[in-house]
């Protein structure tokens, strides 16, 4: 944010110069970026396989499919909003392009830009209800979370007689959009999929929309002040529906990664991801209350559960321990955001 | 172009329709050199209000009210609490339609319909809560729902530095030297949040503005601080509508004053025929009062407060 370099005439001899280390410590991802940090360092000296070429590509790849979605959660969450319907989204997108194709033999094209349309009209709705009523989202959320959860198992049974998505690689032009979705890379040796650069451009993306752009700028003031920033002139309402529907959109492309990366999904597919997500955010510095926060962070927090999950079985320790730790970062993080909000806040 | 940016809540069309104006800075034509443009000279009326009222069904809120605003001159508005200055206000900043009486705006009367509408008129209202986002920066406050993009398509962006030099500049202007514009307006003193708001105001072109109890949550130093501001948006050419219950912050700054009482005017008065203990005795209601010390030299001996129970309520409704 402070990179411009100021013009002799602008500095201010009452300013004491602040150090680079300063301004750094002042950015709401550093917890992040110092625990993401240990935790590599940890599993590379603890275990083998963590850093070998395999290893390095399966914690990246699952830090991916939780990193596109946990930065758009990031952003509502700056806006001053949580969205609880991001995991059953991802089955939701997935669960509809599978069976509008094996079963109604539809498009497979058309299916994945319906399932888009599908899912950012359930995200405006989210958006639309929360501004309109004036509910929490939390609650709003909650309640399209659960009727998507049982919507997904039910209505698929009641169409294709089972919960899960079968010879979805039979389906016709399969083969040309999977590359899209669920294709794989190399990079220095080690095979990644693709979902890892879906992963970057989107967090590159929306920093850049955060801190350079207008809606950016709408977005830390809907969520630090919803009040002042209507009198102002900010769009509430657009920002606010958009942020909801960036959620629901980041869903959807997790759904179609996992969707052509495995060729099925199922009714679970995504439940219970809602809260890693939200975690992830949290971590990366975001405040409950709105406002602040970054899309690094959110990624650095994406990374950290990437690598804890990873790593964790590479060190063959029991794999339950992995939310327990979450858990114990959860807290952390939230105690040491809460001490920089109120350093930020705090009238001098 | 200039005047429909105006002040502290930015009309639609802006955002809307950014694109075709946003190749260039938006704000560069205007006030940035300092000088706020097309201000007629000093002393010439921009508003107009006379017998102005207004009615809500059988309520009446307020009624008979008349008064000028000139350019380069403050207009108090004072009153008590209940006393009408809120619906006032609401007028004069398009909140709310007056039912009786005209309301002349350049010469030309009026029924405004919207605080769009008003801003339009160059009218800009800073309200008690000042619409700023106390976690972010004092540039992004500054510019906040009026930001200043540069380049194209998908690479239009935030022209950080000229909003980060014009904020400092004109804050600079308004005689506010800020540190660090890169602070978070929460960490300002209250005083200072409401410069930058006055200053944020002034720089989108207003030509009237409108300042809501501005002194009210503020300390004796402060409250300085913001009047000494208040004469400096006077001095630049402002008309400056500056509603409080304080007298004795009113007087200082004031050209004329407005009194309301009830939801009536008590008279407009030019500062020359209102002495400062003639503008306490009115305000405070004049024999009224006479009659409350008299009534509270009794009670109190006696401590029979119980026994006048109304007293404070009626007290506190004027």
């Amino acid at each position: 944010m402070s990179t411009a370099t100021a013009t002799a005439d602008e500095v201010d001899e009452r300013l004491a110069p602040t150090s680079r280390v300063t301004k750094v410590l002042r950015r709401p991802e550093v917890g992040s970026a110092i625990a993401a940090l240990l935790v590599f360092m940890f599993f590379t000296l603890y275990t083998e396989q963590f850093l070998s070429q395999s290893g390095v590509g399966t914690w990246l790849n699952s830090s991916s499919r939780i990193g596109i979605v946990a930065v758009a959660v990031a952003l509502l969450m700056i806006g001053g909003e949580f969205d609880l319907s991001t995991g059953t989204m991802v089955g939701t997108s997935g669960l509809l392009v599978g069976v509008m194709t094996t079963h109604f033999g539809l498009n497979i094209f058309v299916a994945v830009v319906l399932a888009l349309v599908a899912a950012l009209t359930i995200g405006a709705l989210n958006g639309v209800i929360v501004m309109k009523t004036g509910l929490p989202s939390f609650i709003v959320t909650l309640g399209t979370f659960f009727v998507l959860q049982g919507v997904n198992v039910a209505l698929t049974k009641a169409i294709i007689g089972q919960v899960a998505i079968q010879g979805m690689n039979l389906v016709p032009s399969f083969d040309v959009i999977q590359p899209v979705f669920g294709g794989s890379f190399s990079l220095f040796g080690t095979t990644m999929d693709l979902s890892v650069l879906w992963f970057l451009a989107i967090t590159a993306t929306a920093t850049w929309v955060l801190l350079r752009t207008r809606p950016g700028n709408w977005i830390f003031a809907v969520g630090g002040a919803q009040q002042s920033s209507r009198q102002v002139g900010v769009p509430l309402l657009a920002t606010k529906v958009g942020l909801f529907m960036t959620t629901a959109g980041a869903g959807w492309l997790v759904g179609m990664i996992t969707l052509f990366k495995s060729s099925t999904v199922n009714g679970a597919t995504g439940v219970g991801d809602e809260f890693i997500f939200i975690i992830c955010a949290v971590v990366g510095g975001c405040l409950l209350t709105g406002g602040f926060g970054s899309a690094i962070g959110a990624a650095l927090g994406a990374l950290i559960y990437g690598m804890t999950q990873q790593g964790i079985v590479y060190a063959t320790w029991d794999s339950d321990w992995l939310k327990a730790f979450l858990g114990v970062m959860l807290l952390g993080a939230v105690l040491v955001n809460n001490w920089v909000r109120k350093r930020a806040e705090a009238a001098r | 172009m200039s005047t429909d940016k105006a002040g502290t809540s930015q009309p639609d069309m802006d955002r809307d329709g950014a694109s075709a104006e946003d190749a260039g800075h938006e704000g560069t034509g205007r006030a940035a050199g300092g000088e706020t443009p097309s201000l007629p000279p000093p002393g010439t009326a921009i508003i107009e209000v006379t017998d102005i009222g207004k009615s809500y069904g059988q309520v009446i809120a307020l009624s008979d009210v008349t008064t000028t605003v000139r350019t380069g001159e403050v207009t108090c508005v004072l009153g008590d609490n209940g006393a009408g200055k809120s619906t006032f206000i609401k007028i004069l900043s398009g909140a709310h339609e007056h039912s009786q009486g005209t309301f002349v705006v350049d010469g030309v009367s009026r029924h405004m319909s919207s605080p769009r509408a008003a801003l339009a008129l160059g009218i800009a209202t800073v309200y008690q809560d000042l619409a700023v986002v106390p976690l972010m920066p004092v540039w992004r406050n500054f510019f906040l729902g009026s930001e200043t993009t540069k380049g194209f398509g998908p690479l239009k962006r935030l022209d950080v530095d000229f909003m980060r030099r014009t904020a400092k500049s004109a804050l600079a202007d308004m005689g506010i030297d800020l540190r660090d514009v890169d602070q978070p307006i929460g960490t300002l003193s209250g005083g200072e949040r409401q410069c930058v708001a006055i200053a944020r105001a002034v720089y989108f072109g207003a030509r009237v503005l409108i300042l809501d109890e501005p002194t009210a949550a503020l300390g004796v130093r402060q409250s300085g601080v913001v009047l000494k501001y208040i004469a400096r948006a006077r001095d630049r050419g402002l008309g400056v509508v500056f509603i409080t219950h304080n007298p004795h912050h009113a007087y200082p700054v004031a050209d004329r004053f407005m009194l309301l009482r009830r939801g009536r005017s008590m008279g407009d008065f030019p500062k020359a025929e209102m002495p400062l203990d003639e503008l306490v005795k009115m305000m405070a209601g004049g024999a009224e009062l006479d009659a409350l010390t008299d009534e509270l030299d009794r009670s109190l001996p006696d401590s029979e407060a119980d026994n006048d129970k109304e007293t404070p309520a009626e007290v506190q409704e004027r």
